[in-house]
């Protein structure tokens, strides 16, 4: 092979490559971000960006500046003179109103300039802001994502606090919380990011100097903030994530090129990261961690929450904890679960082998107790191949310890059951005290053993426990010498009760967890056999209508709450099935159908919308949406979403078989009405033209018959002939109106110089040119034209037929063609009456002719015709009247084609292969 | 006495009848057939000069008789078929029809059709002989040279091969795919705008008038045409 072969590991990786030219076209389509990256306020990017805006307006970039605040700095408002500003949206908000970045007016600014050679160019100050509420989105940074996602570069500026993954390192080094954060992954998949940088010293010099713009309410915080400690630590930070930021691009690179010179082969190991997050507090501390691990390594990573019984019966509080932290990983660029079970340990195992993780981040708690420890250590008993991190929690984190609730899971008291249990155990004893004499104090131990599974299956565990212990006080004191007393005057009672409580404790403990676990099963159960009914039912429905009410009936059923199925109507909007009681905001539905992507209550778009929003997703495309409206606020459970979630796609699925249903229905009937069509226009077609035919010629041949003809004879025949010749003309125009009309005729078009169409139109009238001289004047540069030569043929002869017929004889007929834009403009001109004022655009209607009675033949139809025949060729066709000096000189038909793309190549290059033909 | 035999295959009675009559005041022998089957069988035992047929028969297609027909004859080949069907005409004179005539017709052009024909058989263009000539133009096939009232024309060699090859098939209607297999090969049978191209210019040097030719005639959709010698 004369190929050469690289050594294997030099070898670009064509999986690799394949990764690489998708993500290049992802890119492309997407709009580009730019990030002016600074290490705190001050430091002078807002300045930085819009010098280098001017820079690039002056490149002709056509750019709009969405929303910069100048804070009053002469210097920068200097700079925003003469750049584009974009209106700002003025949202009302507690009494003020305040003026907001305009997502809509950036959008509409990049849809007018999409089309242009630059792709359109917004500024957006500060990209960790948060909107007011009630915006579509909650974060700046989510507008910007929307603007890339359009194909609209950004740029825009933020500081190293306002990175989420080092927000806990911030806020560790001075004192002071951000609250407004960008994720990360935005900022790694930022197109350019410029560090602009000031060192401490002339930041404070500026600072001291008044130059930096600090909001009133933050002075006392600032105080502190702008500390130098505190700048230099916070410049090393952006120093370093700019670096690392470079660092990956280096490698990027290096791969790109395939000089093979990185020894360490960054995507080979497939490990990833599994964050597992434990309920209450803390679990976004886990996620952070991950998240710079996972950065750092350049890794994928999971983040988790088991869910598991006994967390459903804890706080909604911790739970909720939880799914924030979740939500915050998903943020950050994680794949989140909640997988549900029991066995917090197998799950999390399961699901490690199961996504090939191969390193596990848990929270770790100052001062465990020996219990705590063998969580993690069990753990890492299981996973001998694994990793197992830890990441120091903070002790003073309340809502509980943390692994305590997946132990225990007795945090949420229920007072019945502990209630129920005390009066159990009372009723009991009064019992075993009126049997005293008869049953042996076994046997009563024994009724309290009863007693204690009995409460566990009915209540769960801790009233089981109490149970437990209340019987063994009890026995103690009613049933044991010395009686009335807790002393025990045998040894051996002392293991009775002791063995008694251990047997209650265990007993009860394993009947609450299988009772836990049968309720759960017994809930999945249910929930598989409604989704299976319902699609059952889904299967059988022909309407869209059953559709909606299914759904409706389901939700109702299972959530309590109010729904709503809205489709795409025939005007392309969406549009509420009949059955819908929610109240549905349009707008959040039709973001949440054009993005694909859920929305509203419980997402990050339009959270304060009062339904989510779930896009149905069929096969083949988006069908609409799905807005349930839940009766309480909270946001929904995991399960409860997936559920929503299976049950979105069953109807969209549901709804594009009805779909194709009806398509399939109209095309049948489209295809049964155009064979019907077409076998009549034939026969008609046929059979009338026929008898013409034989009319036509029979006529004619009259006149060649010997004897010939007596002149009065002759001219009958003549008369005879030529009305035959009419009728079939017409017969023609009737029958190819009524085929273009159906709009089914088959064009063959081809590339062709418009002279020889003229040529033949010319041709084919010779017979009625003989009163009109013809003059044709066309330009020398004509493009080739993509004609369906027999039909445009029509077009020219009909009008050339009518300027004879409605011109008097003698008077010059004129076309002309010459090339406008990117239009081709042809022209046929006549010396006659013109058309009639005002009527220009009816001659082209069918059965007109101008509006005038005469003798003259014809219906009416050339016009229509020839308006359809141009139509079909993407051209328009228009009359008007050549007026000079006032008077009317003759009527003027333009038929105007588009250039189209005419094929360069004539073919005079390719006779030289061909053996010469001439001298055989 | 060397009589001109002509067959009409037609399934129109009527039709039959006028292009009989027409043809017979001419002086030719006329035959007659109604169905395709039957024009077979009158063409193998009459052996007629020319065929004039219709494409559209209730037992078949036109195409298929004249495929049969170009196995063992060379005999002239005029079509009659509707208006508005230019493929069934292509087809058929891809096939070997040699003209084609649009109903409804008159008398006259279906005899001025019949008589080019005839009169083409006794058309023989060999390189060698004296040049051709048609209106003012001369062409010398040894020499390669073609000129007009006396001055040499510059044609290019597209050009001339295009124009020797419609010469050397005087009053039959070439379609653009005929044409260019003949002067491009078999590789560029899609690509008919060379065709209109080259012939357009050809039309600047050879014609009086470009937009109203006289030589070298336009059959709209279908291909050229070459009268005049």
């Amino acid at each position: 092979m004369p190929a050469p072969v690289l050594p294997p590991d030099e070898r670009p990786d064509p999986d690799r490559l394949l990764q690489q030219v998708q993500q290049e076209e992802e890119q492309a389509k997407h709009g580009r971000l730019k990030i002016f990256f600074g290490a705190s306020a001050g430091v002078g990017k807002t300045y930085a960006m819009l010098s280098a805006a001017r820079t690039t307006q002056a490149q002709g970039v056509p750019l709009a500046v969405g929303l910069v605040e100048t804070h009053g700095r002469p210097e920068t408002a200097a700079l925003l003179a003469g750049l584009p500003l974009l209106p700002l949206k003025a949202t009302p908000h507690r009494g003020h109103t305040l003026r907001e970045f305009d997502l809509d007016a950036a959008l509409a600014f990049g849809a007018a300039h999409a089309d242009g050679p630059e792709p359109p160019l917004v500024l957006l100050d500060e990209l960790a802001h948060s909107n007011v509420p009630g915006s579509r989105h909650p974060k700046r940074w989510q507008d910007v994502e929307e603007l890339l996602a359009s194909g609209i570069d950004v740029w825009s500026t933020m500081n190293v606090q306002h990175l989420e993954s080092l927000n806990d390192i911030v806020g560790g080094i001075t004192g002071i919380r951000i609250r407004e954060t960008v994720p990360d992954t935005l900022f790694d998949a930022a197109g350019e990011v410029v560090m602009v940088d000031l060192p401490p010293d002339e930041l404070l010099a500026r600072l001291a100097a008044g130059k930096v713009y600090i909001p009133t309410q933050a002075r006392h915080a600032a105080a502190n903030f702008f500390r130098k400690g505190n700048l230099i630590a916070l410049r090393e930070l952006a120093l370093r994530r700019t670096a690392d930021r470079v660092d990956v691009q280096m490698q990027h690179w290096r791969l790109s090129t395939g000089t093979g010179a990185t020894n360490r082969p960054v995507w080979s190991t497939r490990d990833a990261l599994l964050a597992c997050i434990g309920p209450g507090s803390g679990g976004e501390m886990i996620v952070r961690s991950a998240a710079r691990l996972a950065a750092s390594s350049n890794l994928r990573w999971h983040a988790v929450f088991v869910d598991t019984p006994s967390i459903r019966h804890a706080s909604d509080r911790t739970r909720e904890q939880a799914l924030h932290a979740l939500r915050l990983a998903q943020e950050l660029g994680a794949t989140t679960a909640t997988p549900a079970g029991t066995e917090v340990i197998e799950v999390l195992v399961r699901y490690a082998r199961e996504h090939n993780l191969s390193r596990l981040v848990l929270g770790r708690r100052p001062g465990l107790r020996r219990w705590r420890l063998t969580f993690t250590e069990r753990l890492a008993d299981q996973t001998p191949d694994m990793d197992v991190l830890q990441v120091p929690l903070p002790k003073e984190t309340r809502g509980s310890s943390y692994w305590r609730q997946w132990m225990a899971g007795a945090a949420s008291i229920r007072w019945a059951g502990y209630v129920v249990a005390t009066m159990v155990c009372g009723m009991m004893a009064l019992l075993a005290t009126s049997l005293h004499g008869v049953l042996e104090l076994t046997n009563i131990v024994m009724l309290f053993l009863l007693t204690v599974v009995g409460i566990a299956l009915r209540y769960g565990r801790g009233p089981a426990v109490l149970a437990a212990f209340l019987g063994v006080a009890i026995s103690d004191f009613l049933f044991t010498p010395p009686l009335l007393s807790l002393q025990v005057s045998d040894a051996q009672y002392l293991i009775t009760f002791a063995v008694m409580l251990a047997v209650a404790l265990v007993i009860g403990q394993l009947t609450a967890s299988l009772r836990a676990q049968a309720n759960a099963a017994g809930e999945r159960e249910r929930r598989i056999h409604r989704l299976y009914q319902m699609s059952r039912d889904l299967s059988a429905t022909l309407l869209a209508g059953q559709v909606a009410e299914i759904s409706a009936n389901f939700i109702t059923a299972e959530f309590a709450a109010k729904s709503a199925l809205l489709v795409v109507g025939d005007n392309n909007q969406l549009q509420a099935l009949p059955g819908a009681d929610a109240d549905v905001d349009m707008a959040v539905a039709q973001w949440c159908f054009s993005k694909g992507e859920a929305a509203g209550r419980g997402t990050h778009t339009l959270p304060s919308c009062t339904c989510l929003m779930l896009p149905l997703k069929a096969p083949m495309r988006l069908r609409g949406v799905l807005a349930v409206q839940p009766p309480q606020t909270g946001l929904l459970t995991p399960e409860q979403r997936q559920l929503l979630d299976t049950c979105a796609s069953l109807l969209a699925i549901s709804l594009e078989r009805i779909h194709y249903i009806d398509v399939a229905r109209e095309s049948t009937v489209e295809i049964e009405s155009e064979r019907l069509r077409n076998s009549l226009l034939s026969a008609i077609s046929h059979d009338l033209r026929t008898p013409l035919a034989s009319l036509v010629g029979l006529a004619d041949t009259l006149n060649l018959l010997s004897p010939p003809l007596t002149g009065p004879q002759a001219e009958i025949a003549g008369a005879i002939h030529q009305s035959a010749l009419r009728m079939s003309m017409l017969v023609n125009n009737l029958l190819d109106m009524a085929r273009l009309e159906s709009g089914r005729i088959q064009l063959r078009r081809e590339w062709q110089p418009l002279e020889e169409v003229v040529g033949s139109a010319l041709a084919a009238c010779d017979p009625i040119l003989s009163t009109h001289p013809v003059e044709v004047r066309l330009a020398g540069n004509l493009p080739l034209l993509h004609l369906d030569a027999a039909l445009f043929e029509r077009v020219l002869v009909n009008l050339l037929e009518n300027a004879t017929k409605y011109t008097p004889a003698g008077t010059a007929i004129h076309i002309g063609a010459k090339v406008l834009d990117d239009d081709v403009h042809i022209t046929i001109d006549d010396e006659g009456p013109g058309l009639p004022v005002g009527n220009e655009e009816s001659v082209f209607g069918k059965f007109e002719r101008g509006g005038r009675e005469t003798t003259l033949p014809g219906v009416g139809l050339g016009l229509a015709i020839c308006r359809a025949i141009v139509q079909a060729h993407d051209g328009r066709i228009r009359g008007e009247n050549r007026v000079e000096q006032g008077h009317v000189t003759g009527a003027r038909f333009i038929i105007i084609l588009p250039r189209g793309n005419p094929p360069q190549d004539d073919g005079s290059q390719i006779h030289a292969a061909l053996p010469d033909k001439d001298n055989s | 006495m060397n009589e001109v035999r002509i067959l009409i295959i037609e399934d129109e009675a009527d039709i039959r009848r006028f292009i009989r009559l027409a043809l017979a005041s001419e002086g030719y022998e006329v035959f007659e057939a109604a169905t395709l089957q039957r024009g077979l069988i009158e063409a193998g035992t009459r052996r007629p000069d020319i065929l004039v047929l219709d494409l559209g028969m209730p037992d078949g297609d036109g195409v298929d008789l004249i495929r049969d027909l170009r196995t063992w004859s060379a005999m002239p080949v005029i079509v009659l078929s509707a208006r508005s069907h230019e493929a069934d005409k292509i087809t058929a004179l891809d096939t070997g029809a040699d003209d084609y005539l649009v109903k409804p017709f008159g008398a006259g052009e279906l005899l001025a059709r019949v008589r080019a024909q005839l009169r083409r058989q006794h058309i023989r263009i060999q390189p060698g002989e004296s040049p051709v000539t048609f209106g003012d133009i001369s062409i010398d096939l040894a020499r390669r040279s073609v000129c007009r009232a006396g001055e040499v024309l510059h044609l290019t060699p597209i050009e001339y091969r295009l124009l020797t090859h419609l010469i050397s098939h005087p009053e039959c209607v070439l379609t653009h795919r005929q044409l260019l297999h003949a002067v491009w090969g078999p590789g560029h049978m899609e690509d008919t705008h060379y065709v209109r191209v080259h012939m357009a210019n050809l039309r600047k040097k050879i014609e009086t008038d470009p937009s109203r030719p006289r030589h070298l005639l336009t059959e709209t959709g279908i291909g050229y045409r070459f009268c005049g010698l």
